[in-house]
């Protein structure tokens, strides 16, 4: 079995990913999968602004902590298999991010489970964004609106200020 | 004395000017370790202030001002994460 975590700075192809966490399990009748991608522009900036996107990690936590929310996935959904994929490094628009894929008999426990998985990873996976805006770079600031979604699942993320 | 090792990130690491360094405590808990390194003034009294948005990992754990302080402890500060 492939391993359920990857933190890498190169691109990822996401049938490539599927197709390896599938493979041999007839039991799979669903596949699940979000791919986060790299805007050039911002909530309330109409314009396209974003040149470039630096991702920071913590190495060592940033797996751990993304395991530990695919156990807490396959013990909340009746699913067979999750990987996430995380890009880090240096970034431009258009470039894929992330990637979580979800597999189980039925599509609605991996559509839950993928999108439990993203929300968790919003607020509990030590990442962190840089964006440079017309030549200047700015830490992104957390939002309020990523904890709610996690709160939607009955947890309490405590991430964004408040 | 307990030896632990500290770990700063993103914008945190940027206002000390550095990712790591190791620092002999006397703190039993991570709220007793912030406020040593509080009491160090300069950019740290600015970038762990507990007025900002400092978000602690204690052995690479999501951890609050009330979690243990383990010997030879990895300790970690750093803002709100923004990845996915």
């Amino acid at each position: 079995m492939a391993s359920r975590v990857a933190i890498q700075t190169a691109d990822f192809n996401v049938s490539d990913e599927i197709a390896t966490l599938r493979a041999h399990d007839a039991r799979v009748g669903a596949v699940c999968s979000f791919v986060g991608t790299v805007r050039d522009r911002n909530l309330g900036q109409g314009a396209a602004s974003i040149s470039a996107l630096e991702l920071e990690h913590y190495p060592g936590m940033t797996e751990s902590a993304i395991e530990a929310m695919i156990d807490a996935a396959h013990q909340r959904f009746d699913i067979f298999a999750a990987r996430v994929v995380h890009r880090v490094g240096k970034l431009a628009p258009l470039d894929q991010i992330v990637m979580v894929a979800v597999t189980s008999a039925h599509r609605g426990e991996s559509f839950k489970a993928c999108e439990f998985l993203m929300d968790y990873l919003k607020t509990q996976a030590p990442f962190w964004k840089k964006e440079t805006l017309g030549g200047v770079a700015l830490w992104v600031d957390a939002r309020v609106s990523d904890d709610a979604a996690l709160a939607r699942w009955g947890i309490e993320a405590r991430n964004a200020p408040v | 004395m307990n030896t632990i090792t500290l770990k700063y990130f993103a914008s945190i690491r940027e206002a000390l000017g550095h990712a790591s360094e190791p620092w002999a405590t006397q703190a039993a808990t991570l709220g007793a370790l912030r406020a040593e390194l509080l009491a160090r003034g300069g950019a740290y009294g600015e970038a762990l202030a507990t007025s900002t948005a400092l978000r602690m990992a204690v052995n690479q754990t999501m951890a609050d001002d009330t979690a243990a302080l383990p010997a030879g402890a990895e300790v970690a500060f750093f803002p709100p994460v923004t990845g996915g």
